[in-house]
């Protein structure tokens, strides 16, 4: 992951600590959340085998994820034979070097996109613009953050920490510079600043020769890619351009057609909580010139970029069947305080604590932070449509950061060294180890705290300060719970 | 070596050299699929009422007619909101806009999406409808035409023949499908809900979607 754009992010509970200060965002985010996460439980009730498509949805992803080198090479094959090109991308620099050559090979220095998390991943905007080509980003929400200079905060509606005054503002600054500008007098309504953006968006769309997406599905018997979206921009990008490129992840594929039957009906109700979501795009390849319907030339890029290194850990591979419907964020607590940004990562909340530090290792402080940016209650593996276990793999990546271990980096075998700033945790652990097969002195220590009580400070001193920061010290108890049980059922216990 | 070879062979190093369980040939039987084909009992009068209901919900206007009906139906759809021009694909049966006024224009291959852009309704049939989601499925046959035709102009008149062309569920929709085909699926005109999440209808798409439901003949 390049990653470029939250170069010098603080670690979590940094970036969280002054998020948690400001209110209007913690408004705007409240609101959301709890919004569409009461919208998400009714949509969900009315299908009464939610819980058998959830297990289908996980074993579709698991088959698929088990024989992943296979279903590659199918796809490829079925996307080949339908006319489409289709490229292979290691890491984030070899994806957008293909994109940015597949662009100039067209002549053209604009592309309008369709939202998509992948090309965010690589930071494809950004690697296009170095090379004179201007990207649109055509989702309302991703426009909103593109005008602002800002970064998306959310998978599903990335520009859910701006408000409407922020928007109207944004757009009235912004709009002339990249196109039509705003009309004169833009009041802060959703309807008229929707109508702006459509004015804004038109003249690029009739006129882009250019289109780039990502993909929800990929289908590796037919060779099809799915697209689901709501406000027609996808469409107008997917259909109107001469050249389509689609960079996607190694793990979107599924397996047959008849799959698609158990995501379009968890995916759209776990994300925006319809029972379908506007549009749907489906298309195969190119179409033949008879028909002449939609692009000509068609490129997918598969992009790997640290979804192998993934796929090699057993425990953490269960992260790549996320299908980005972002439910685990809605209920988040920590994500409805903290917001997105604080998670220095294009994937944020509960999912993105555990696809960022997979995906691009845990050698930044930022990537190593991020497991602890849970409460680990488990809402988010409630809610997920293909039941990730994502507090499994949080406990999973917090032992690995603390005590070390083997990890796949850029498909090597190597061996982390426990992070730095966990001394502390270490020690104690060791101590703990030490005191519990040695009863004598856990007995000891015990009684020596419980008589100690009212001395405790009420924070840590020395490296222990971090942790006690932002948590209450647990009180030691009058007596130690081994004393009580000898006093209270001691003698039972001898009587027998 | 190729980005493929190497990305095939961390792969392949990731997965291991265990057996694997499940072989891909035998994909039939890897996956549960004890989910329902359709949810709920109901009659075919009963789907079609339930596809009426869901599609209003999304806030496509829906109305119910019969052949006989239908041009005078879609004239007056169309005179309601005086597009200048309507953009018909070229396999639509002739008798649908036979009482219609405007100018019609077929999509050419020639025709620039900015020369689409001028005209402000298009008619259209569809593959199929699923009733439990509200949706309308184009597949580009000739009563529906190319991708385009539906996505510029700000008004979807879309027509259905039912009962024939409704199923219940997506599962049943999928059945019915070619994946060859470039496909469609639209549930309402086009949303957004990215600002403060107020849905707003028409963004990008046709703000209006009207489906008529042709029973009989």
């Amino acid at each position: 992951m390049s990653g470029s754009t939250f170069v010098g992010m603080p670690a979590f509970p940094k970036a969280a600590h002054e998020a948690v200060g400001n209110t209007t965002l913690r408004a705007n985010l409240r609101h959301a959340t709890h919004t569409i996460r009461d919208k998400r439980a009714k949509a969900v009730a009315e299908l009464d085998d939610w819980a058998l498509l959830r297990e289908a949805g996980k074993q579709i992803k698991d088959h698929t994820l088990r024989h992943l080198d296979t279903y590659l090479v199918q796809l490829e094959e079925a996307v080949t034979a339908a006319g489409g090109v289709v490229h292979w991308a290691a890491d984030a620099d070899e994806a957008n070097r293909i994109v940015t050559r597949l662009v100039k090979e067209t002549g053209e220095s604009e592309v309008v996109k369709v939202k998509s998390m992948a090309t965010q991943e690589i930071g494809l905007n950004e690697a296009l613009e170095a090379e004179g080509i201007h990207a649109y980003e055509t989702d309302l929400a991703e426009l909103i953050v593109q005008l602002g200079h800002d970064r998306p905060s959310h998978i599903l509606v990335p520009a859910i920490h701006r408000n409407r005054g922020e928007i109207r503002d944004i757009f009235a600054k912004e709009m002339g510079a990249w196109g039509r500008p705003a009309p004169e007098g833009l009041t802060d309504t959703p309807a008229e600043l929707a109508e702006a953006a459509r004015l804004h968006l038109r003249e690029k769309f009739l006129r882009a020769k250019v289109g780039i997406s990502g993909a929800n599905f990929m289908v590796a018997e037919t060779g099809t890619l799915v697209v689901v979206e709501s406000e027609g921009n996808g469409r107008m990008c997917l259909t109107l351009p001469e050249t389509l490129i689609s960079v996607v992840g190694i793990e979107k594929i599924v397996p047959t057609w008849r799959d698609l039957e158990v995501f379009l009906q968890t995916l759209p109700r776990s994300s925006t909580a319809e029972r379908m979501n506007p549009y749907t795009s489906m298309w195969t390849g190119t179409s033949d010139a008879e028909t002449a319907d939609g692009p000509r030339a068609f490129h997918l890029v598969l992009l790997d970029n640290g979804r192998t290194d993934t796929l090699a850990d057993e425990v953490g591979r269960q992260a790549l069947r996320c299908i980005r419907c972002s439910a685990c964020l809605n209920v988040c607590p920590v994500y409805e305080r903290a917001g997105g940004h604080a998670y220095g990562s294009v994937y944020p909340g509960p999912i993105g604590a555990i696809l960022s530090p997979q995906l691009r290792g845990t050698a930044s402080e930022i990537d190593a932070s991020l497991p602890y940016a849970s409460s680990l209650c488990g809402a988010c593996y409630e809610v997920c449509p293909v039941a990730i276990d994502i507090p499994e793999v949080l406990v999973h990546l917090r032992e690995r950061i603390v005590q070390g271990g083997p990890a796949t980096r850029h498909g090597n075998r190597v061996v982390l060294k426990p992070a730095k700033g966990h001394a502390a945790e270490r020690a104690a652990m060791r101590a703990a180890g030490w005191a519990f097969t040695h009863p004598g002195a856990l007995r000891a220590g015990q009684r020596v705290a419980s008589r100690t009580r009212r001395f405790h400070p009420r924070t840590l001193p020395g490296p222990g300060r971090a942790w006690s920061a932002t948590r209450d010290l647990p009180l030691v108890p009058a007596e130690p719970f081994r004393d009580w049980w000898q006093r209270t059922h001691g003698d039972k216990e001898s009587g027998k | 070596m190729s980005s493929r070879d190497i990305i095939l062979g961390r792969v392949r190093r990731a997965l291991g050299e265990a057996p694997r369980g499940d072989a891909p040939e035998s994909y039939e039987t890897a996956v549960d699929r004890e989910y329902r084909r359709e949810h709920g009992a109901r009659t075919t009068e009963e789907t079609v009422d339930l596809l009426a209901e869901n599609l209003a919900d999304y806030r496509a206007i829906v109305h119910r007619t019969d052949p006989e009906e239908l041009p005078h139906l879609i004239m007056r759809l169309l005179n309601e909101r005086w597009p200048d021009t309507v953009l018909v694909p070229p396999g639509l049966p002739p008798e649908w806009m036979s009482a219609a006024d405007p100018p019609r224009i077929h999509d050419r291959a020639v025709s620039t999406a900015a020369e689409l852009d001028r005209s402000g309704a298009v008619v259209t049939g569809c593959a199929v409808a699923i009733a439990e989601t509200g949706t309308i499925v184009l597949d580009g046959s000739p009563d529906q035409g190319r991708r385009r035709i539906t996505l510029i102009p700000d008004h979807h008149i879309c027509v259905v023949r039912v009962p024939d062309q409704v199923v219940s569920s997506v599962p049943q929709a999928l059945e019915r499908l070619d994946p060859t085909r470039p496909l469609t699926w639209i549930s309402g005109p086009s949303a957004t809900s990215d600002i403060e999440l107020d849905r707003v209808e028409g963004v990008h798409g046709p703000r209006t979607l009207e489906v008529v439901l042709v029973s009989g003949g």
